[in-house]
């Protein structure tokens, strides 16, 4: 949790290997990834303005991940069905991203940070754009999604409420420190 | 004692008339003379002048000269632009300002110095050499490289504009799902860029078609096998041949009409004016 401006997006960036270092390490389940490329940290990131890939369906999203490993199509077909089920987003694998609404959108974002099965998933305030009883939604959703699929979240927010009811850590990082809220 | 300040009360202000009858006459003054080009081109002659000039077969080979060497140009521009384009919206390298200026070079130089100096660079030695095993000055590969060296300087702008406007988030994601920096390239940001590519292509397209000054001092405009389009109109001119001028003339505009409706339609519009913008 922080402050707009406070650096959150920044270390976030720098955690998923986006943003140079100057100085220090990152380890990520016990390994030391400082050095390493984004694609070898094993973490799953949505931005905060989502990013989805304009010209791609939403099937194609959640395959993303999994065609650039060349999984085999019977492999890929069922991880996508599975997710989308998991999401509740069925009904829209064939639509673009224009199409979809806040909500859909947040969900599409996460089954493509999922799909490769990450140990982490780093989230940048991925609630903050979304009406009240959406909200609620997601907050199920996270949860369900962490239940079952163990995965560490590193969840960013500004929103004190979100961080009560979904986080087992929350973390204050104010004036460049961080520190242990919870 | 206190001042009467007046209660606020609702005011007419000048009609708006005149403010907009003075906009659209200004406005309409310029339109319409763009129009009276047009129709005048179009009224000067007929059918018949049309025809003649077109079974003319210098003049057929100088539509076919021009549609070809567009064309070649067209895929060189694209090759070079969208590369250079997304190097200079992208990367932040030394001397990036100093390669963004070079690239606007061939825009603002006179056309004339454009040809001159390409004529030039195949004086020198290691023009020479090209020469001896491929025939360049005043033969048909010096028509698309003088069309290419202006054509690839709008194409680069109009990619370098492109890839500005795509998210770079986009990439970023892709790199943590499992991309290197190529796969993102091709997969996320070039179909991201689809439109762009087809305004670029469609600006170098026609910025060759109407390529004279370089042909003419680079090429010359040798009837049957340098003359292009642009330079047929000036030769036509050039021995008094009015009607067959403004035949390839009235081709010259249907292309370029042709090619506005393709931007507007295909190409993204603000791209395309941000491109020619200077």
């Amino acid at each position: 949790m922080g402050r707009t401006g406070s650096g959150k997006t920044t270390l976030l960036e720098a955690i998923c290997g986006l943003r140079a270092v100057a100085g220090g390490s990152i380890q990520l389940m016990g390994r030391e990834v400082t050095r390493l490329k984004p694609a070898q940290r094993g973490i799953g990131y949505v931005p905060q303005d989502r990013a989805l890939f304009p010209t791609l369906t939403v099937r194609e999203h959640l395959a993303f991940a999994l065609v650039i490993r060349r999984w085999n199509r019977a492999a890929i077909a069922t991880r996508v069905n599975e997710l989308a089920e998991l999401l509740g987003i069925l009904p829209l694998l064939a639509r673009l991203p224009q199409r979809l609404s806040g909500g859909e959108a947040q969900r599409v974002a996460l089954g493509r940070a999922l799909a490769a099965r990450p140990d982490i998933l780093c989230l940048d305030e991925p609630l903050s754009a979304l009406d009240e009883e959406t909200r609620l939604e997601m907050y199920e959703l996270l949860e369900k999604l962490q239940k079952q699929t163990g995965v560490t979240t590193l969840h960013v927010t500004h929103h004190p409420g979100e961080a009560e009811r979904l986080a087992d850590l929350i973390f204050l990082l104010k004036d460049g420190q961080l520190a242990r809220v919870k | 004692m206190k001042a009467d300040i007046p209660k606020f009360m609702t005011t007419k202000p000048a009609s708006d008339a005149p403010f907009y009858l003075g906009l659209g006459l200004l406005s309409s003054v310029y339109v319409l003379l763009i129009v009276a080009l047009l129709l005048a081109n179009a009224s000067y002659t007929s059918a018949s002048h049309l025809w003649a000039a077109l079974a003319s077969k210098e003049i057929q080979y100088a539509i076919k000269l021009s549609l070809v060497s567009c064309s070649l140009t067209t895929l060189l521009s694209l090759w070079v632009a969208v590369p250079l384009g997304y190097l200079l919206a992208r990367h932040r390298f030394p001397g990036q300002g100093l390669v963004d200026a070079i690239v606007d070079i061939p825009i603002v130089l006179p056309p004339l110095v454009v040809g001159l100096s390409l004529l030039i660079l195949f004086q020198t030695g290691p023009g020479r050499l090209v020469e001896k095993y491929v025939p360049v000055t005043y033969a048909v590969p010096s028509v698309i490289l003088a069309q290419f060296t202006v054509a690839c300087a709008f194409a680069v702008r109009t990619m370098h504009v492109t890839f500005d406007q795509i998210n770079p988030r986009g990439e970023q994601v892709a790199l943590t799902l499992g991309c290197s920096r190529s796969q993102a390239f091709w997969l996320v940001v070039l179909p991201e860029a689809q439109r762009g590519v087809l305004t670029a292509a469609t600006l170098a397209w026609a910025r060759a078609l109407g390529e004279f000054g370089p042909i003419l001092v680079f090429s010359g405009a040798t009837r049957m096998k340098t003359e292009v389009m642009s330079t047929t109109v000036f030769l036509e001119l050039s021995i008094g041949n009015l009607e067959a001028a403004v035949a390839v003339s009235l081709l010259m505009i249907a292309a370029a009409v042709l090619v506005l409706l393709l931007v507007r339609w295909g190409g993204s519009k603000t791209t395309f004016r941000k491109a020619v913008d200077l």
